[in-house]
C-alpha cells in the first residue's frame, strides 16, 4: 500500500490514499460531491463543471473529478459560493433544455431533474434562446432526442470506450454542438448496434428506446387475436427495481400473474425459448467439432452483437451459430407448435416479448427471422416498459400473488435461467454438449471459469480426452479485443459466448434505469442480478436444458431430433454482411489483453 | 466520380500512404483532411468514408473533426472564398453592413454558395486588418475600408473576370 496522505475536507484532516481524484477521496469519506458527466466506467470528460470545490491556494474553482488529492490539500465542497456556482451552472444547463418534466419519459428519472432539486433551484433566473431539433425516430429500437440532450458526452463515451461502437460523437461546436452518429445520418441508417447502452447512462431523455407500449395496450383490447406473451429471464432479476424493490429479487411469479393481469391469454417463458437454443446450439457445436465445421463457433443469442457481427465483424459470420435467439425460436414454437396444439389459426396470435434489451425490438422484425410469411414475435418491449405497463394498469405488483407460467412453452431448466448472465450460456451449452458427447454425466455442473464481471473470461474441459478450449466477452469492446484474439489465432479456441451489453442481458439496454444515488451498470448491482439467476437455477431440480420434459416432448411431437429439417426451417437462420460498414480504432485493438 | 475525381483521390490515397508508415497514424487525420480540402475545395462524404477506412479511424470521429473546425467545407464551395471579418473593430466600423449587402446581392447566407458556383460566403474572426476596417478577404487578397458600393463593385470585378475567363 502507498503511503497515506492527510487532506482536510470541510475543516476536518482525514488520511486518504494518494493517486486518486478528490470526487474518488471524497466519495469514500461519505461527501457525495454533485456531478453529472462523470461516470466511474468511463474516462473523465470534466465537462459539465457541477463537481467543482474549492481547494485553498488556487484561484478558480476546481473540477473534483479530475483532480488528484494532494498531501495537506485543503478542500472545501460547501461553502455559499461553491453553491451558488454550481447552482448557476445547473440553472444555465436547464435554461438551454425544454421545460416539459412532467410529459417527458424520464420524469421522476431524471438526473438533471434531481440535480436541480438537491440545488434548490425553483425559478428561472436565466431565460434566453434555445436549442431546438428534431427528434430521430429512424431505429426501429433507440429514438434520439437532441434537444433533451446536455452534452456531458457520457453516451459516447459509452459507445466508444464500452462498446467500441463508436457511432456517436459531438459533432459542430459551442452553442451548436450536437450528438450524433457520423453525417448526422439516422440512427437506422448509421453504426448503431441497438444496444441500448446510451439509454442506459443518459442522465436525461436524449436517448430512448422506441416505445411501443401504446400499440401493446391497443392489442391487448382486441378481441380478435390470441395474445401470447414471452419474458426473458433478466427481465425477472431486474423489473422489481422499478416497483422501489432492492436490486436481485426474482420477480418471476408476480411477472407472470401481472401479465395475465395485462390481458394475455398465455405466458410462456423465454427460458424455455433459451433450453431450446442450448439442444440446437450444442448439437451444433458437436457437429461442427465432430465434421471439422467451422470453429472457433460463436453464440447468436444477442441481437446487438448480432447487429455488430454484420457490420464489424463480417469475415466471422461462418463461425457464428445459425441458432436464433431464444426469443425468436419461442416466437416460431408459439406460432407452430402451440398454435397447432390448440387449433389456432397462428395469424390470429400476437406474440409479445419482455426483454431487457432494445436490439430485440430490431430483431423482432429482422426479415431474416421470418418463417411463413410470419414474424415470431410482433412486439418487443423493454423491462422498463413493461414496469411502466403494469403500473399504469393499476396492478400491484409487489403484492400480487405469484403464478406459474403456461404450458407447453413455460418449463425451463436451471440452465434457461443463467443465460441472462455473462457466460451463462457457456455454461448451459457445456451441461448439455458434455453430456451428448461423453454419454456421461457432468457431476460439477458450476462453471466457475465462466462466470463473473470481468471482461474477457476462458476456460477449458476434457470430453473423451479431447480439450475444448472456451472464451467468453460480454460488452461489444470486450467483445473487440476477443474476436481481436480469434482472427489472429483461430485456433485458439473452440467455442466463444458473446453478449453486447455489459453483465450481459441483466445489464441490457431495457433494463431499469438506475435509481436515486445509483450508478447505472454499477458492477454490484450487475452482480446481484446475476445472482438472482445463479439461485434460480440451484433452486431447480433440472439444471440441464436436455432434461427439460417439455423440450423433450417438444421434439418428440413437432421438432424431431435437433438439427432436423424442421427445426432449420424455424430455429436457424444466416446473417450477412451489412452497410455502413464499422471500423474499430487501432488503439483499441493495441490494448493486450491479458487472460 | 469524375476522372479528374480519381486523380485527386489518387493523390490523396498517396499521402494518406505516407502518413500510414508513421506511429499513431491516426493522429494525422487533421492533415489529411487540409489535403483532402486542398485537394478538392471541400471535404466530400465519400472521402471521409476513404479516410476511415485507410487510417482506420470510425468516420463519427471524422465527423466530429470536420464539422469542429469552421475551417473544413463539406459542401462544394465556390471558386472565389469571400470571408468578411466580423471581428470587433470591423464589426464597429459597420461589417454586419457589408454582410448584409453581400447576402442581398448574392442572394446566398453565410457558409452558402451562389448558384452558378462562383462565390461562397463566409464569416471570419479578425483577419488582422483592423487599421483598414471594415475587411473582407476574397480567396487570399484583402479588401479594406469597404462600404456597400465599393464592396458591390468588388463583386461585380470578379464577375466580369469570370465571364471573360470563360469567353477564352
Amino acid at each position: 500500500m502507498s503511503k497515506m496522505i492527510t487532506i482536510t475536507i470541510n475543516g476536518r484532516d482525514y488520511k486518504v490514499e494518494p493517486n486518486q481524484t478528490i470526487m474518488q477521496a471524497a466519495d469514500k469519506l461519505g461527501f457525495k460531491i454533485p456531478r453529472l458527466c462523470y461516470h466511474p466506467k468511463l474516462s473523465i470528460e470534466g465537462a459539465c463543471r457541477v463537481c467543482i470545490v474549492e481547494v485553498e491556494g488556487q484561484r478558480n474553482f476546481i473540477a473534483s473529478c479530475s483532480f488528484p488529492v494532494s498531501d495537506g490539500m485543503k478542500i472545501k465542497t460547501n461553502t455559499h459560493a461553491l453553491r451558488r456556482a454550481r447552482r448557476d451552472i445547473v440553472e444555465l444547463i436547464i435554461d438551454n433544455h425544454p421545460m416539459d418534466c412532467h410529459t417527458c419519459d424520464r420524469d421522476g428519472n431524471c438526473e438533471l431533474q434531481r440535480l436541480a432539486a438537491s440545488m434548490g433551484i425553483r425559478a428561472r433566473h436565466f431565460v434566453g434562446e434555445r436549442k431546438r431539433y428534431a427528434e430521430d425516430l429512424s431505429s426501429v429500437a433507440v429514438i434520439r432526442n437532441p434537444e433533451k440532450c446536455i452534452l456531458c458526452g457520457r453516451c459516447v463515451r459509452m459507445c466508444s470506450e464500452i462498446q467500441q461502437v463508436h457511432n456517436l460523437t459531438q459533432a459542430h461546436r459551442g452553442f451548436k454542438t450536437v450528438v450524433m452518429p457520423a453525417y448526422d445520418l439516422p440512427m437506422a441508417e448509421s453504426v448503431c448496434t441497438a444496444c441500448g447502452q446510451c439509454i442506459n447512462v443518459c442522465p436525461t431523455a436524449a436517448f430512448l428506446e422506441k416505445n411501443h407500449t401504446q400499440e401493446l395496450f391497443e392489442q391487448l383490447n382486441n378481441p380478435d387475436v390470441v395474445k401470447v406473451a414471452q419474458f426473458a429471464p433478466s427481465v425477472r432479476a431486474a423489473i422489481g427495481e422499478a416497483f422501489g424493490l432492492p436490486v436481485g429479487q426474482n420477480m418471476e411469479g408476480q411477472l407472470v400473474a401481472a401479465l395475465r393481469k395485462l390481458g394475455f391469454d398465455y405466458v410462456f417463458d423465454t427460458q424455455f425459448g433459451a433450453d431450446l437454443t442450448i439442444m440446437e446450439e450444442a448439437n451444433e457445436f458437436l457437429e461442427r467439432l465432430q465434421n471439422k465445421g467451422t470453429l472457433p463457433m460463436i453464440t447468436s443469442c444477442s441481437s446487438a452483437w448480432m447487429k455488430c457481427l454484420e457490420q464489424f465483424y463480417p469475415d466471422l459470420i461462418d463461425n457464428v451459430s445459425t441458432c436464433k435467439s431464444p426469443m425468436s425460436m419461442l416466437g416460431a414454437m408459439i406460432k407452430t407448435y402451440f398454435a397447432e396444439k390448440m387449433g389456432i389459426d397462428p395469424k390470429k396470435i400476437f406474440s409479445t416479448a419482455a426483454m431487457c434489451c432494445t436490439a430485440k425490438k430490431y430483431e423482432a422484425q429482422r426479415p431474416e427471422l421470418m418463417f411463413d410469411g410470419m414474424r415470431g414475435v410482433d412486439i418487443s418491449v423493454t423491462t422498463r416498459e413493461i414496469a411502466w405497463m403494469i403500473k399504469s394498469a393499476g396492478i400491484d405488483f409487489v403484492n400480487i400473488q405469484p403464478e406459474k407460467a403456461d404450458e407447453p412453452l413455460g418449463l425451463s431448466s436451471g440452465a434457461g435461467a443463467i443465460f441472462g448472465a455473462t457466460g451463462g450460456v457457456m455454461e448451459a451449452a457445456i451441461r448439455t454438449a458434455y453430456e451428448l458427447y461423453t454419454g456421461q454425466t457432468l457431476v460439477d455442473i458450476e462453471v466457475d471459469a465462466v462466470r463473473g464481471l470481468k471482461g474477457v473470461k476462458e476456460g477449458s474441459l476434457t470430453m473423451d480426452g479431447q480439450e475444448i478450449r472456451v472464451a467468453v466477452a460480454h460488452g461489444l469492446g470486450n467483445a473487440c479485443k476477443l474476436l481481436e484474439i480469434v482472427r489472429q489465432d483461430p485456433q485458439r479456441y473452440h467455442f466463444i459466448e458473446i453478449m453486447g451489453c455489459p453483465g450481459g442481458c441483466i445489464g441490457g439496454g431495457g433494463q431499469p434505469y438506475a435509481g436515486v444515488n445509483a450508478i447505472p451498470l454499477d458492477d454490484e448491482a450487475l452482480k446481484k442480478r446475476a445472482q438472482a439467476l445463479y439461485d434460480l437455477d440451484r433452486g431447480k431440480t433440472i439444471r440441464r436444458s436436455h432434461d427439460n420434459p417439455d423440450v423433450q416432448k417438444l421434439y418428440k411431437e413437432f421438432l424431431q431430433h435437433p438439427l432436423s429439417s424442421v427445426s432449420h426451417k424455424y430455429l436457424h437462420t444466416h446473417y450477412q454482411a451489412k452497410l455502413p460498414k464499422g471500423i474499430i480504432p487501432k488503439e483499441a485493438k493495441r490494448n493486450e489483453v491479458t487472460l | 466520380m469524375t476522372e479528374l475525381a480519381q486523380d485527386k483521390m489518387t493523390t490523396l490515397r498517396e499521402f494518406m500512404a505516407e502518413v500510414r508508415q508513421k506511429d499513431y497514424s491516426e493522429s494525422y487525420l487533421i492533415a489529411v483532411l487540409h489535403k483532402a480540402q486542398e485537394l478538392f475545395g471541400y471535404v466530400p462524404r465519400q472521402v471521409m468514408d476513404e479516410v476511415a477506412e485507410i487510417l482506420q479511424i470510425p468516420t463519427a470521429h471524422i465527423w466530429g473533426v470536420a464539422t469542429f473546425y469552421h475551417y473544413f467545407n463539406l459542401e462544394p464551395i465556390g471558386r472565389h472564398t469571400i470571408s468578411v471579418c466580423m471581428g470587433t473593430a470591423c464589426y464597429v466600423k459597420g461589417a454586419k453592413q457589408i454582410l448584409d449587402v453581400l447576402k442581398s446581392e448574392l442572394g446566398v447566407e453565410v457558409g452558402k454558395t451562389t448558384d452558378d458556383m462562383l462565390f461562397t460566403l463566409q464569416e471570419a474572426r479578425c483577419l488582422g486588418a483592423c487599421g483598414i476596417a471594415p475587411v473582407m478577404m476574397i480567396d487570399d487578397k484583402i479588401y479594406g475600408e469597404l462600404d456597400a458600393k465599393k464592396t458591390v463593385d468588388i463583386i461585380n470585378q470578379y464577375r466580369k473576370a469570370d465571364s471573360e475567363s470563360r469567353k477564352v
